[in-house]
């Protein structure tokens, strides 16, 4: 896409002429992610995200691949070439490590970029496509993220593979032999330690060709802004490269400065001291737990206790839990507001800060063991959280009185309302 | 028709919720459920500190020859070491020579096959050998220890929630069962083949109390070795089994994020220099 201003690609060394006539690949470049690209000027620190987002994916990647040289997929001696690499291969260890601490990491800077999505109406027509595709990309994640925790083979990989294969035996009639064929086997052994691997191994190459999508489709209308009205004319945006990429690159530096801080200060924080102990199928752990990326949605799979109408409850948990994630993608047809960002839209506002709370309190639900009052405080939560999405939002966009939207992107900037932070309009 | 249905759907989920809520609460409310000696009486391990804590921590290497000799001199008896090998233990500044005497005469020989007929045999470590396990495997581990299996240490300090203090705290935890939990919970008396020590998740642990008197091992380079310091010691040497690169991890943090601070710091002023002439 592109808007009339903006810059063409002219070669003008004839090397890169002649490569431009024969395949345009730079061109292609220029366009995707150079100064062909126009973006809006006010766009805040919250826009870093999305590249942070790729920049993690890379890391995965990368260190995925090391990791793969020297690790073995073998119930027999998973665990052990696992502290191999942490013992015996150069700085295996610093390897590992990345790769543990960068799952979390690019968990994190992805929630940071959905929430920006949901604060800034970024779902809205004419960008439902980015939506759908960018919740394609975070299923695609959560595969990943789960197969990867298996691969260690300590106890809470085992267990924790055993309790999500375990949801699919909720289906009824059909749910055991389900179950029994995605692990290749009545229990996870041997045969669904391959196969994760082998998935584990595909699926970043997959969200790697969802991204691109997620970027084509996001580069038809161009970027949203703080603001949420649309680039009026030539005056409102700025070239992609040097302004965002320039600003893209801070951004990268304070995102490694944390990441590293985590991988080399305190790399073990964020996993569970349970994994250091090799899978045993004998020995239950006290409290299954999953990875923190998942807390929100296991705090849901466990809110629901009790049959209702001769459905049992664990079913009734699955089901909730997936639709927790599927129902995002009718996002865009629920909030029909005609305004995009959350800094016109008062009623909105409030409620978007009491989901983040409420994510916040499911996840910290989720992460603790299956008792009172976390049960119950979950219960109240997930309540909440499918309210906010099914019954809040469309009824507040359809009640709710905006407020009065600036003119144009740089009429917003002039005035000192870009919206670059989010309380701006607060005051205004 | 996608918002009616969505309501309808949100109501649903959001109903069920509502009443397993209440339903929790009536039977909470009737039926609290009942206090445990677990939950009572288990304690957080001790605070203590470790020469390696802390973003520049590094091994106190005289401390790690002093708890590698306690396990070797206790530990071993019963423990296996299956990730650490003898010429890790050149870290803990053993020459090459004191590695090599320290495998071959270690006190389990390793497995083998004899040379002419091919039957199982043994022979002498040698560095290139991981630490033996005591037991040939986990019939015979449980067999001599009353049906208990002695974990593996390589990583113990890794795999328990603030592991070097829950090996210390473990180790000097040994106590007799107060009496106060035995008049709260009269079914909680510690079995005979099991020992009361609140640091352990289910306050009874099959292991006796491993280091029982000071002096029960002699150090070599003069420590006194009261209870307490064995303890402490033998944990430190734990941390290094289950991180032998801590040292490399913590000097290489430091040079990197210098290095990412430095590079943020050019990125950040050359945002603002890009961005001069554009008010935003």
């Amino acid at each position: 896409m592109s808007f009339p201003w903006a810059n063409h690609y002219a070669p003008k060394h004839p090397v890169m002429q002649w490569i431009d006539e024969r395949l345009p690949l730079p061109r292609l470049v220029y366009n995707a992610v150079g100064a062909g690209y126009p973006v809006p000027r006010n766009l805040n620190y919250f826009w870093n995200f999305g590249v942070l987002s790729g920049a993690a994916l890379g890391i995965q990647i990368i260190t995925g691949i090391i990791l793969a040289m020297h690790y073995a997929a073998n119930g027999a001696i998973a665990f052990d070439s696992v502290e191999h690499i942490m013992r015996d291969v150069n700085s295996g260890w610093m390897i590992r490590y990345a790769h543990a601490t960068g799952a979390s990491f690019f968990f994190i800077v992805v929630y940071l970029h959905i929430f920006r999505g949901l604060f800034y109406g970024s779902y809205k027509a004419p960008r439902e496509m980015v939506w759908l595709l960018g919740l394609v990309i975070y299923l695609l994640m959560m595969a990943t993220g789960f197969m990867g925790y298996v691969l260690p083979w300590g106890q809470m990989s085992f267990w924790g593979a055993k309790v999500i294969t375990g949801l699919f035996g909720a289906i009824p009639v059909v749910g055991t032999p389900i179950q029994t064929w995605l692990l290749g086997g009545f229990a996870p052994d041997n045969a669904a330690l391959n196969r994760f691997f082998s998935l584990h191994y595909l699926l970043p190459f997959v969200i790697a060709g969802v991204i691109i999508l997620h970027i084509w489709a996001l580069h038809i209308p161009g970027s949203s802004n703080p603001t949420g009205i649309e680039v009026k004319g030539p005056q409102d945006t700025v070239p992609f490269h040097p302004y965002y990429t320039a600003k893209d690159g801070f951004g990268l530096g304070v995102f490694l400065i944390l990441y590293c801080l985590m991988l080399f200060y305190a790399p073990n924080a964020l996993g569970h001291p349970d994994n250091y102990i090799p899978a045993n199928p004998l020995s239950t752990p006290a409290h299954i737990v999953p990875e923190w990326y998942y807390w929100p949605f296991y705090a849901i799979l466990r809110a629901f206790t009790f049959d209702i109408f001769g459905i049992p409850a664990k079913l009734l948990g699955v089901v909730a839990m997936f639709s927790a994630i599927l129902m995002l993608f009718f996002l865009p047809w629920l909030d029909k507001s005609p305004v995009r960002s959350g800094n016109y839209r008062p009623a909105f506002k409030k409620f978007f800060w009491l989901l983040v709370a409420d994510v916040l309190v499911l996840g910290y639900c989720g992460g603790s063991p299956a008792a009172e009052p976390y049960v119950m405080i979950s219960q109240l939560a997930a309540a909440y959280y499918f309210a906010h999405f099914l019954i809040i939002l469309p009824i507040v966009s359809r009640m709710e009185r905006t407020l009065p939207l600036p003119n144009s992107i740089t009429e917003a900037v002039l005035e000192g309302k870009s919206g670059a932070t989010l309380s701006t309009s607060t005051q205004a | 028709m996608v918002r009616p249905i969505a309501f309808l759907v949100g109501l649903g989920f959001a109903g069920i919720l509502l009443y397993s809520l209440i339903m929790g609460a009536a039977a909470y409310i009737s039926e609290p459920p009942a206090p445990t000696a677990e939950h009572e009486f288990h304690l957080h391990p001790k605070e203590v500190h470790f020469a390696s804590d802390g973003p520049f921590g590094k091994f106190d290497r005289q401390q790690l020859q002093r708890g590698f000799q306690v396990y070797k001199e206790v530990c071993s008896a019963c423990h296996s070491l299956h990730q650490v090998a003898f010429r890790d233990l050149q870290d803990l500044g053993f020459s090459e020579a004191e590695v090599k005497a320290i495998a071959k005469g270690w006190a389990t020989e390793v497995p083998s096959i004899n040379p002419d007929t091919g039957e199982a045999a043994t022979r002498k470590g040698t560095p290139a050998d991981k630490i033996p396990a005591p037991y040939a495997n986990e019939v015979a581990a449980r067999a001599a220890n009353n049906n208990a299996l002695p974990p593996d240490l390589s990583l113990m300090t890794k795999a328990r929630h603030d592991g070097p203090a829950y090996v210390y705290s473990l180790l000097t935890g040994y106590q007799p069962q107060p009496a106060e939990l035995l008049k709260k919970f009269p079914d909680s008396k510690t079995p005979p083949s099991l020992h009361y020590n609140p640091y352990f998740a289910n306050l009874n642990i099959a292991m006796p109390p491993p280091l029982a008197a000071d002096g029960q091992v002699t150090y070599a380079d003069g420590t006194k070795s009261t209870v307490d310091q064995m303890a402490k010691d033998v944990a430190a040497f734990l941390v290094w089994t289950a991180e032998p690169k801590l040292e490399a991890r913590h000097r290489a943090g430091l040079a990197v994020i210098i290095f990412l601070l430095i590079a943020t710091t050019l990125a950040y002023l050359s945002y603002r220099n890009i961005w001069a002439g554009v008010k935003h």
